[in-house]
């Protein structure tokens, strides 16, 4: 067995231990505070876990499968992400091309660019050449109205929901010296302290949570739920240093990045819901919401954790 | 074997609408009646069927028979099977000099063979840009002929943008169809006023348009 797939192994291991933990609070707390389902916060984190047990068991099954499995997994997950998206901004009828050209050209075409490791391409694929094309299918058939905002809509959907998401597995491309075969240990890496600094902070707030700290945009986040998330996560990927090419020290300090940017992604995502008057994206996944809702932080952490690891790590 | 294959192309054609459409269903607190109902919809597309059908739980799918339009459902071969081989539609002739039957009466025959039917009131497909044209008087004459029936209101939300009029390929957007409570003419109800409140009923069920945020 290669070093990194007995990592991959422990890893595994340690976070299915983490789900049986969760899942006995989880049911502890039920027989006690909620035993005929009457508690909705319980309920909800029970329908949470169950979720992730199936999350984790999907993106188990993508990393065993190998470079296909795990762009096959992103692929669905930006298209899943642009469909919710894209159900909330200002289409008109002249847009349909256009959208069609986004969910059934640029979402495969972004991730085929990944299979044939064309990074010079996929990095400015959506930027440039999907920035550039999509307004003039739109344009085509003479539709004015609100032409700015729909074009500027759609292309912020194909940044955050394909563009950004893509730098996930992009993380597969990274040729790391010492590190050949281990790439897949990094999405692990990142996807695991975001999304535990997303869980921890709300264990943190609803344990401690005083002060608000964006009333207006997100009432359920408050400053303790977010320091403590945001500490906890950073030595959790601090400790996690040995599936990574980084020293403990640095480990830490790209956690706290990613934290971060996880959090401020979040902030962002729920103005815009807010803006179009929605509690969640969709309802993909069972007490989470929608994908959007569960993928934010990972979506604006990925693109400047990969950049930071291509600049000073990569060939 | 013909039976095989329609099963086959009805179960594809499910899947490919929760593909592209992640089509989420919301219904009325006290459940949907279990007898033969009447589910009538507004109509904007083509697909409309396809999504309550698809919604609908498998024991009350199997009851449901759409009620379409004659001329487009006969119309090629492909339509001919979806549409009466698939979908076991009830088909009427829209045009009243085409008519061999009343399609009330074939409406009703259908209720009291022991199906649902799956109804779209306005008519047509709406392409203005109201929320909802006004109701043909089908309706009213199928519920006075079988007073009993249980009238369900359903909204169907968003897919005239997935596939809006004459284009052909479908966008992925999430469509919702929401369920309400059972209705029934009244005794004595007037038409136009039984049709207003069916009008009403169905429309309070509409959500503020998504993507229409100013």
């Amino acid at each position: 067995m290669s070093a990194a797939s007995s990592d991959l192994l422990t890893l595994v291991a340690g976070i299915f231990g983490v789900l049986i933990l969760a899942s006995t609070i989880g049911y502890m707390l039920q027989q006690r505070l909620s035993p005929n389902g009457s508690n909705a916060a319980i309920e909800n984190l029970n329908a949470r876990i169950k979720a992730w047990w199936i999350m984790v068991i999907l993106i188990g099954i993508a990393f065993v499968a190998g470079r296909i499995g795990v762009l096959v997994l992103f692929g669905f997950c930006s298209f899943a992400a642009l469909r919710e998206f894209v159900t909330l901004i200002n289409t008109r009828r002249a847009d349909h091309w256009a959208l069609a050209a986004a969910f059934f050209i640029v979402v495969p075409l972004q991730y085929y660019l990944l299979w044939a490791e064309q990074y010079g391409i996929f990095s400015i694929f959506i930027p440039v050449y999907a920035f550039l094309l999509m307004p003039i299918i739109s344009v085509l058939r003479g539709d004015t109205e609100r032409f700015l905002i729909r074009i500027a809509e759609v292309q912020w959907a194909l940044m955050i929901c394909v563009f950004c998401a893509s730098h996930v597995p992009a993380l597969l491309t990274l040729n790391i010296p010492g590190y050949d075969g281990r790439n897949v240990l990094l999405i692990a890496f990142l996807v695991i302290v975001v999304q535990l600094s997303d869980v921890l902070q709300y264990v943190w707030g609803k344990l401690f949570g005083r002060t608000k700290i964006a009333p207006k945009l997100s009432p359920s986040k408050t400053v303790e739920g977010f320091v403590g998330g945001v500490i906890s996560a950073t030595l959790i990927g601090a400790a996690l240093w040995w599936i990574t090419p980084f020293t403990p020290v640095q480990a830490g300090l790209l956690a706290f990045i990613i934290t971060l940017m996880g959090f401020f992604g979040g902030l962002v995502m729920s103005a815009i819901k807010r803006d179009r008057g929605i509690k969640d994206w969709g309802n993909l996944i069972e007490g989470h919401g929608g994908l959007i809702d569960r993928l934010d932080s990972v979506v604006f952490s990925a693109p400047i954790f990969f950049h930071i690891v291509r600049y000073w790590w990569s060939l | 074997m013909k039976a095989f294959i329609t099963k086959a192309a009805a179960a594809a054609i499910v899947v490919f609408a929760r593909a592209v459409t992640a089509v989420r269903a919301i219904w009325p607190e006290e459940g949907l009646p279990t007898r033969p109902c009447v589910y009538f919809a507004n109509h904007s597309s083509h697909g409309d069927f396809v999504l309550v059908w698809t919604v609908l739980p498998p024991r009350l799918r199997r009851q449901a028979r759409p009620v379409a339009g004659a001329e487009y459902w006969l119309k090629s071969r492909l339509n001919r099977f979806i549409g009466r081989d698939v979908f076991n539609a009830v088909l009427i002739a829209r045009e009243r000099d085409q008519r061999t039957e009343d399609p009330v009466t074939q409406m009703a025959a259908a209720i009291d063979a022991g199906s649902s039917l799956i109804l779209f009131p306005e008519g047509t497909r709406n392409q203005s840009e109201a929320p909802l044209l006004p109701f043909k008087s089908g309706i009213f004459h199928l519920a006075a002929a079988r007073p009993h029936i249980d009238l369900v209101p359903v909204w169907i939300n968003n897919l005239n943008r997935v596939m809006p009029k004459g284009e052909i390929v479908p966008i992925p957007l999430i469509c919702t169809v929401t369920f309400g409570s059972a209705l029934r003419l009244a005794p004595d109800e007037a038409k136009d006023a039984f049709l207003e409140r069916m009008q009403t009923a169905l429309l309070a069920l509409s959500p503020k348009p998504a993507g229409s945020g100013e």
